[in-house]
């Protein structure tokens, strides 16, 4: 456990010491926030409906603009070959790194959804059943998308390709996560989405670290 | 590569057998639909091209599971070869239903959950293309990919279901979504007979697909030793 502290504690630093990446998926999430608006044209009442639709895409486009990086550093100075040798399973090291990518990409980014609701002039219950989805659906993406970052590792130069695998494979995610906000079509049908996201989050969570594991080794071999 | 083939000329001969018995049966002895007319021979076509775009990638899977298990080098070649089929496929399921959703339904695409949880599978194939194209000369390349393969495979159930809860939530209950028509026999057969012509089409390029593959393999490994023969001498 301390080993998974202590690996938690040293992403995190190098996150906050590093910077940038994090300011830059905020202004890119707010330049995604400002574009809709635009193309859509000023109609409020019809942007405060599109709005959980328009955020969730926003989040998606952001996480996987920053995702090929999640292991790429670690890879190239040769911490991961290190990391393979410590007396923690490379899983539970994969599963730290997926947490602290979290924490460094999706929580800014939920952290900043009031400033697009402003701009979507999202009522208060809609903003707040937002930010619920987005913290029960994120950590799936983030768990997905470093499947595909894993496999980024290999890909010399071809990082793009990351995006384009993962992205289909979140579509449930956006499916449930959009459902989860909107104004229960039926009754219940919203608190269901929310748990079948939640089930996602939770199963992409525990399976994933294994894939991820498994295609880092591939990848260092 | 040797016994292999012996399978060519027959996958061929039943293949073009079952097209040609299932192409007359479609067209000139089977009867036109009540409501739809003619044009329900579309689905003698669209019906074989959809089932293949799954069975494809349950081939691929198990092919995956050969190749990340078994680390056998034949499972990485059936994976590389089924994937664009795959695609082939699944975008032939997707243009047929396109025609033959204009004149039955007035539209050439309807959000509809099969045909949306279709296009996602043809957007997984892409990707899966495109990582073939990437990795292919890397060494693990082809069991990277085989763990995207199956990472693929365990989502397709869950995108399935779940874009058909998200087409029940947005539209009510399509018309045309008849719950499981009874075909007459007259419609079964040729239906039949056309998905195993498809079947069979599909082993045969597959199977051509794979010796192609080796042979390429086997050339790639002669440069190989001749340029190092070349540097030493």
């Amino acid at each position: 456990m301390s080993a998974f502290l202590a690996l938690v504690r040293r992403d995190l630093t190098l996150a906050m010491r590093s910077g940038g990446s994090t300011l830059t998926l905020i202004a890119f999430y707010l330049a995604v926030g400002t574009i809709m608006p635009i193309a859509i044209g000023p109609d409020k009442q019809l942007l405060a409906q599109l709005a959980p639709a328009l955020i969730w895409v926003g989040v998606l486009l952001s996480m996987l603009l920053g995702l090929d990086r999640l292991f790429l550093n670690d890879h190239e100075d040769g911490s991961l070959a290190l990391m393979r040798h410590a007396n923690l399973p490379l899983a539970a090291i994969c599963l730290g790194k997926l947490l602290v990518h979290w924490l460094v990409t999706a929580l800014p980014l939920i952290l900043m959804t009031p400033v697009m609701a402003m701009l979507f002039t999202m009522d208060g219950a809609a903003l707040w059943r937002t930010v619920l989805a987005l913290l029960a659906g994120t950590p799936a993406v983030v768990a997905l998308g470093g499947i595909g970052a894993a496999v980024a590792v290999s890909l010399r130069g071809g990082g793009f390709l990351a995006p384009i695998i993962i992205l289909p494979l979140t579509i449930p995610v956006l499916i449930f996560g959009v459902s989860a906000i909107a104004p229960a079509a039926g009754a219940g049908t919203s608190s269901a989405a929310f748990l079948f996201l939640v089930a996602i989050s939770l199963l992409a969570t525990a399976f994933s670290p294994f894939a991820i594991a498994l295609a880092l080794k591939l990848a260092e071999d | 590569m040797a016994w292999s083939r012996f399978f060519i000329w027959p996958l061929a001969a039943i293949s073009a057998l079952f097209f040609a018995l299932g192409v007359w049966f479609a067209f000139f002895n089977s009867p036109a639909d009540y409501q739809m007319g003619d044009t329900v021979r579309i689905m003698y076509v669209h019906v074989p091209n959809a089932w293949l775009s799954q069975m494809v990638y349950g081939l691929m899977a198990v092919s995956a599971v050969g190749s990340l298990v078994w680390r056998h080098p034949m499972a990485d070649v059936s994976m590389k070869a089924a994937a664009p089929q795959g695609a082939a496929f699944t975008a032939m399921a997707l243009f047929t239903g396109a025609l033959w959703g204009r004149p039955t339904w007035g539209t050439f695409w309807e959000w509809d959950g099969r045909m949306t949880s279709t296009l996602i599978l043809f957007l997984i194939y892409l990707g899966l293309i495109a990582l073939w194209r990437a990795l292919e000369h890397q060494a693990n390349g082809p069991r990277l990919i085989a763990i995207v393969t199956l990472v693929g495979a365990v989502n397709i159930p869950i995108i399935k279901f779940s874009v058909d809860w998200w087409n029940t939530l947005h539209q009510p209950a399509s018309v045309f979504r008849a719950d499981g028509p009874t075909m007459p026999g007259s419609i079964l057969m040729p239906l039949f007979l056309m998905m195993f012509a498809f079947t069979f089409l599909f082993a045969l390029l597959q199977t051509l697909r794979m010796r192609t593959e080796i042979e390429r393999r086997r050339v790639r490994s002669l440069e190989r030793r001749h340029v190092a023969e070349g540097a030493t001498a």
